[in-house]
């Protein structure tokens, strides 16, 4: 544990203890933080910044397929189209990575030939989360083994919703340790809270805080799964959560919107959301990241607006 | 004691008419419309090309339903809108009067020619196929069919004098065959296009099969003739200048351009050269199967 986490060390010693802390976090004003998401939702981003912001958020997009009828053709055309977004304009970024199941982690890897574009993989038993623990390890260490950059878990919300944050924390804690290599380095790991599950947005900063402690890189709102995913507000609320925890510990941790974002207008509110909360410091990829698919091509379309002038229409972008 | 009270009239708000719903311009602009005298009629929404952009979209959108509803739905459909502005002629035989200056009379001689366009183009949604389709002499046992397809997007530039029969006139046999419009309404002139957005929705069809912009057609034209996602132009109500920028940005992505045609007289017979123009030859070469014994089983 890094000893700036020592100050939090007594937090997760018992259940109570865990409890006592993650209910005295102070509660969250839902009116004004949907209020402040909204407003900063209505800055204006025009020609160079959005520009600019564009291909920022090209970059970040963690191109992803995560559908039972997933072929190994589709996981090799989803990871050329990472590779290359606009086979008309080169100029166009990489994106971030390719998220997939972990059967297609060995797939994915191989199709992108070394490219600078990483594989992620959900585990844990995505999306339900509904599984014995050691299944759960099993799942990661598999996708862990097969080559997998970064790992993508889901919670198990019916523990966190019945109160039980240290089972919560402590199954957390045992996946990062699943993401270790046999080298010593390890996959970074997303924590995904499927914030449309968790009813309250207290809940939604605890579960955050609960993430943080166990040692996450990432949080992640939701899977895309369920009805409600990543919104402004609740991405705020986590935006807010890691910089709190970068001012009391030092440490930095990502954020990953996931689900529900499919336009260039979305996206670039998403990015004023980081830029006004957390700063400069996380506007890269190694610190935040879309889970999305569609929305590639509406900004690969947006991309050649900005660059032809002319208004772009889905015939001139793949479908997936 | 009597108190005599005078109402305030209502006036009406004109909206565009995108996707089905009824929005102000996303530019927040109005212009003034004045009738033919000059007297002030009401403030039109100024559309801007964001305005334009969105009803490609929702043009784009509706046109796998519509292009896919039988002939015989659409029929149907075109007829409605026929009987919806029948209950609304007394609004629309005013408006009509008001923009192009004209008589009581004569302005619902108009509009009745109008809606007897509307029914006119409903009679050929299920027989153009027979008209231009064919099935083709071919040396093979194939049975060889060419069928007419909707073109997809077209945007219609309406014709600037006629506001309403004109407009009529170039919109129904657009969307008769399957395609979905965004149209420019006449500048001077739009509010009877507005008004007839009213109607089109209340007729069964579809939002997004028809959508309709006011405001100027030299600000939105180059962007919807140049706009990737748009299929064919109908430079209808464009001038000569106009008409040859919106050719030339349309010339990008290959779209099918029908240039401004000179017409005298709305009522005449309008032949099925606008329908035509907007639909696409698709020819299919299918075995016939056993010939039998004799050489012929069909």
């Amino acid at each position: 544990m890094p000893t700036t986490l020592t100050a939090f060390a007594d937090v997760t010693t018992s259940d109570s203890a865990l409890r006592r802390f993650l209910h005295g976090l102070p509660g969250v004003d839902a009116v004004g933080l949907e209020a402040r998401a909204a407003s900063l939702g209505t800055r204006s981003i025009k020609t160079t910044a959005k520009a600019y912001a564009i291909d920022l958020a090209i970059s970040m997009i963690d191109l992803t397929t995560l559908e039972g009828a997933d072929t190994p053709g589709k996981v090799r055309a989803l990871s050329a189209k990472a590779v290359n977004p606009d086979p008309t304009d080169r100029t166009t970024p990489m994106t971030a990575a390719v998220c997939v199941y972990p059967d297609m982690v060995a797939t994915a890897k191989a199709a992108l030939n070394g490219a600078d574009v990483k594989v992620a993989s959900v585990a844990t038993a995505f999306p339900a989360g509904r599984a014995a623990l050691p299944v759960k390890l099993a799942d990661t260490r598999d996708a862990v083994a097969a080559g997998a950059d970064e790992i993508d878990m889901v919670i198990d919300r019916g523990a966190f919703l019945a109160g039980r944050y240290l089972d919560t924390y402590e199954l957390i804690k045992s996946v990062k340790e699943a993401c270790v290599r046999p080298d010593g380095s390890a996959a970074r790991l997303k924590v995904i809270f499927e914030t449309g599950e968790l009813s309250t947005y207290d809940n939604i900063r605890r579960a955050s805080w609960i993430g943080m402690l166990a040692g996450a890189d990432f949080i992640k709102t939701s899977t895309g799964k369920v009805g409600v995913n990543a919104t402004p507000a609740n991405t705020l609320l986590m935006l807010e959560a890691v910089r709190d925890f970068k001012e009391q510990t030092g440490i930095q941790i990502g954020v990953k919107p996931a689900g529900g974002i499919r336009t260039t207008k979305d996206a670039i509110k998403f990015l004023v959301l980081v830029n006004e909360t957390v700063g400069e410091d996380w506007l890269s990829n190694h610190w935040f990241r879309f889970g999305a698919s569609s929305l590639l091509n509406d900004l690969l379309m947006q991309r050649q607006k900005l660059s032809t002038g002319r208004y772009s229409g889905p015939d001139y972008v793949t479908v997936d | 004691m009597s108190e005599t009270t005078t109402r305030l009239n209502v006036f009406k708000t004109y909206k565009l008419y995108v996707g089905g719903k009824f929005p102000r311009s996303e530019s927040g602009r109005v212009y003034e419309v004045s009738d033919s005298k000059g007297n002030w009629l009401a403030n039109a929404p100024l559309a801007s090309r964001k305005d334009a952009r969105d009803a490609v979209v929702a043009a784009r959108k509706a046109f796998g339903g519509w292009a896919g509803a039988t002939a015989y739905n659409r029929g149907q459909i075109l007829y409605r809108i026929a009987e919806m502005l029948e209950g609304r002629r007394e609004q629309f035989v005013r408006e009509v009067g008001e923009a192009e200056g004209l008589s009581k009379s004569k302005a619902a001689a108009v509009v009745d020619a109008a809606i007897d366009r509307w029914v006119w183009y409903a009679g050929w949604t299920d027989k153009i196929g027979q008209v231009v389709g064919a099935a083709n002499p071919v040396a093979g046992p194939f049975f060889n069919l060419s069928t007419p397809e909707p073109t997809g997007v077209v945007t219609v530039v309406a014709p600037q004098d006629s506001s309403f029969l004109g407009l009529v006139s170039v919109i129904a046999p657009v969307i008769a065959t399957g395609n979905t419009a965004v149209v420019i309404a006449s500048e001077e002139s739009p509010l009877p296009a507005l008004s007839l957005g009213e109607v089109l929705a209340t007729s069964d069809l579809p939002g997004g099969v028809v959508n309709i912009l006011s405001g100027k057609a030299a600000e939105m034209g180059p962007h919807l003739a140049s706009h990737q996602d748009v299929n064919a132009i109908d430079l209808a109500g464009a001038d000569a200048a106009l008409a040859k920028e919106l050719e030339i940005a349309a010339a990008d992505n290959l779209k099918r351009v029908l240039r401004p045609q000179p017409v005298d007289d709305w009522t005449a017979d309008p032949g099925t050269s606008r329908m035509t123009a907007f639909l696409e030859t698709k020819t299919v070469w299918h075995p016939t199967g056993s010939l039998g014994a004799s050489g012929s089983s069909y």
